[in-house]
C-alpha cells in the first residue's frame, strides 16, 4: 500500500471531498474548460484578471480525487498572485509529477503542492494531476476549451 | 435488485470446482494468468475489455509463423496451400461455432467495430433513404451507435433508441413500439459490456421480423460466455471479435445470411474480392471473399480457429455455467459492501459486475485495485448514454471469464475494502 499511501496523501483526500473555491465566479473576465476524454474528468476555470494578476479564481466540474484536489489546491495557490509566478509554479508542479529532477529552490516554491509527489509512481494519472493547471493557462491565454490530448 | 443467478447462490461456491467445471485447471491453460504484478498474483477481471490467450492459441499462431507463413488464395505452392487450408478451415469451425448454414456466410473482418461498420455502410448506405429509421437500444457500446450515426448523416435516416429500466433491462413495449413502417432495421447488442443485460434476442428478433425489419446483434459479450446458433435465432446479422473470444486481437466475424450478403456491394476494394479486373469493369468474387478485399489478418484467422477449437474442448455451456456461478458470487458479495451500488441489476445477466463506491471516483478505485494485484475496467466501458442514463460519469467494471476463480472474488472484496480505507 505505501505507494498508493503516498499517491492519496491526506491533504489530497481532503481537497478531494471538500475542494476550495468550488462553484462559478461572478464577474470573471477569463474562463476556460478543461476535459481529459480519457477518463471524462472536467474541469471549467474562471478567473478576474486585473492587469498581470490573478485576483480572483474559482473552478467547478468533476473526476477523481487526483483532478479534483488539483484543482482546488490549484485554485487556492494562484489567488491574488502575478500571472507569471503562477505560469512558473505550473513548470516546476509538471516536472513533480512526471519525476523529473527539480533544483532545491524549485521544491521550495512547491509548498503544500509537494503533496502530489505520488503521482509520479502513476503514469497514467499525471493528467488527472495536470488538468486545472492547463485549463488554468487556456483561460489565461484567452483559449476557451483545452483537452489533455 | 437481486438476478436470478445470485438469490441461488448467495454462498461461497466451495471451490473453484463448481457446476463440474475446474477452474484451478483451465488456468494452467493461460500463460498470462501465471504473472505476478506488483508483487502480488495477477488476478485478471478486465474479460470485457479482453481475455487472455490459451498456449494452444499462441501455438497456432507460432506455427503459423514458423512454418507456413504465406498468401492465401494465391500461391501454388505447398506453404500457401498449408495456410490456405487452415484459413477455411478457421472459416468452417466458426460456421459450426456459430450454427451458420453455409461458410460463404462467414465473414473474416478486424472486429465487432468493422462487422458493423461494414453493415451501416454496405447494407444501410445504399438502400436507407431520408426519414427511413434504425432502431438501437440505450445499452450499446459506441461500436453499435457511430456507424449508424455516420449512416443517418449520410441517408437522412433517423436513429431511434429504446429505452431501458433501473435495472438496465430494455423495455420490451418501447422496443415495439419503435418498430415502424419506416424502421429499416434494428442493431441490439445481445448482451451489455456496460451492464451485462443479457437481452432477449430471440424475442426482438420475432417483433422484428414480423414487420420485415432485419436484425444485427453486437455478439462481442455474448459470444465469450454462451453457444450462439444463429439460425435458431434467425438474426440477420451476428458481429463479434476474436480477441474476447480467447483468440488474437484484430480478427473477427460477420455473419450475414447470404440473401443478404449476395445483395450487398463490397465494402471495400483490392485484391481477393475480385473475379477479373480490366481498367473499364471489374467483377467481384463470389461470398465471402468479396467482403474480404486485400490480404486478410492469416495468422488471426488460424488463432480464432485455435480459439474455438479450445472453447469447444472446455464447452461453452459449461463454462458459462461456472462463470453465472461466479458473477452470482461476486454480486452477493459486493453488494453487502456498505456504500457501493451495482450498476446493472437485470433480471438475466452473464459475465460483467460494474459498481460505484459512493463518493469515490471509480479511476481512484481503478489504481487502488491495480496496486493490489486487481486488473479491473474502470470508465465509461465505450457507454457514454449507459452512464449518462445512470447519471454516473464512470463504473468501475469487473468482468468474469471461466479461469477466474471465488479467490479471486474474495481479493477483489478485500480490495474494495482498501479503497475505503484510503478514502476513510
Amino acid at each position: 500500500m505505501s505507494e498508493v499511501k503516498e499517491l492519496y496523501q491526506e491533504l489530497i483526500v481532503e481537497h478531494s471531498k471538500k475542494p476550495r473555491n468550488f462553484g462559478k465566479l461572478a464577474g470573471a473576465n477569463h474562463t476556460a474548460t478543461g476535459y481529459n476524454p480519457l477518463c471524462g474528468d472536467k474541469v471549467t476555470v474562471y478567473l478576474t484578471l486585473e492587469g498581470d494578476r490573478v485576483r480572483d479564481i474559482r473552478w467547478e466540474g468533476s473526476g477523481c480525487a487526483i483532478s479534483t484536489a488539483s484543482a482546488s489546491l490549484m485554485t487556492e495557490r494562484s489567488k491574488d498572485k502575478p500571472r507569471a509566478e503562477t505560469d512558473a509554479l505550473f513548470e516546476i508542479f509538471h516536472k513533480l509529477v512526471t519525476g523529473g529532477s527539480l533544483s532545491e529552490q524549485e521544491a521550495g516554491q512547491l509548498g503544500k503542492l509537494a503533496v502530489f509527489s505520488g503521482v509520479k509512481e502513476f503514469p497514467v494519472r499525471v493528467k488527472c494531476a495536470t488538468l486545472a493547471w492547463h485549463t488554468l493557462r487556456a483561460a489565461l491565454k484567452g483559449e476557451k476549451a483545452v483537452t489533455t490530448d | 435488485m437481486t438476478t436470478t443467478e445470485t438469490t441461488s447462490v448467495a454462498a461461497r461456491p466451495a471451490t473453484a470446482k463448481s457446476a463440474g467445471f475446474d477452474a484451478e485447471r483451465i488456468r494452467q491453460d493461460f500463460p498470462a494468468l501465471r504473472q505476478i504484478i506488483n508483487g502480488k498474483p495477477l488476478i485478471y477481471l478486465d474479460n470485457a475489455a479482453t481475455t487472455q490467450k490459451p498456449q494452444a492459441v499462441l501455438d497456432a499462431l507460432r506455427k503459423f509463423y514458423e512454418t507456413e507463413c504465406a498468401n492465401v488464395h494465391r500461391g501454388l505452392h505447398w506453404m500457401s496451400e498449408e495456410a490456405t487450408r487452415d484459413y477455411e478451415g478457421s472459416r468452417e469451425k466458426v460456421r459450426q461455432f456459430l450454427g451458420a448454414a453455409d461458410t460463404k456466410e462467414i465473414v473474416f473482418v478486424r472486429g465487432t467495430t468493422e462487422a458493423i461498420n461494414l453493415v451501416a455502410q454496405s447494407f444501410g448506405r445504399p438502400r436507407f433513404r431520408a426519414g427511413d429509421e434504425i432502431l438501437i437500444t440505450a445499452m450499446e457500446h459506441h461500436s453499435n451507435i457511430v456507424p449508424w450515426q455516420m449512416l443517418c448523416e449520410q441517408t437522412g435516416a433517423v436513429l431511434r433508441v429504446a429505452p431501458i429500466n433501473d435495472d438496465g433491462e430494455l423495455l420490451l413495449d418501447e422496443f415495439e413500439r419503435l418498430l415502424t413502417e419506416r424502421t429499416r432495421l434494428a442493431a441490439v447488442s445481445h448482451i451489455s459490456n456496460a451492464l451485462g443485460t443479457v437481452n432477449p434476442v430471440a424475442r426482438l428478433i420475432e417483433m422484428a421480423h414480423s414487420r420485415k425489419v432485419p436484425v444485427l446483434l453486437d455478439g462481442a459479450q455474448a459470444a465469450p460466455h454462451m453457444p450462439v446458433n444463429v439460425q435458431e435465432l434467425d438474426c440477420d446479422f451476428y458481429a463479434f471479435s476474436g480477441h474476447k473470444l480467447y483468440g488474437p486481437t484484430g480478427i473477427g466475424v460477420l455473419y450475414g445470411k447470404a440473401q443478404w450478403l449476395e445483395e450487398m456491394p463490397p465494402y471495400q476494394g483490392g485484391g481477393d474480392m475480385i473475379n477479373y479486373v480490366t481498367f473499364e469493369k471489374t467483377t467481384y468474387n463470389a461470398l465471402p471473399y468479396k467482403f474480404e478485399a486485400g490480404t486478410p489478418h492469416i495468422a488471426g484467422v488460424i488463432g480464432l480457429g485455435a480459439a474455438v477449437d479450445y472453447l469447444n474442448q472446455i464447452g461453452l455451456e459449461r463454462a458459462g455455467a461456472y462463470e453465472n456461478e461466479l458473477l452470482g458470487y461476486a454480486t452477493e458479495r459486493v453488494r453487502r459492501i456498505p456504500g457501493v451500488r451495482i450498476i446493472g441489476t437485470a433480471r438475466e445477466k452473464a459475465g460483467v459486475l460494474s459498481f460505484e463506491i459512493e463518493g469515490i471516483h471509480p479511476h481512484d478505485v481503478g489504481t487502488i485495485l491495480d496496486r493490489e494485484g486487481v486488473a479491473v475496467r474502470a470508465g465509461h466501458h465505450c457507454a457514454m448514454p449507459v452512464m449518462d442514463r445512470f447519471g454516473v460519469p464512470a463504473t468501475t467494471r469487473a468482468s468474469f471469464s471461466f479461469y477466474n476463480t471465488p479467490g479471486e472474488v474474495d481479493a477483489l472484496v478485500a480490495g474494495i475494502e482498501k479503497v475505503k480505507e484510503v478514502f476513510g
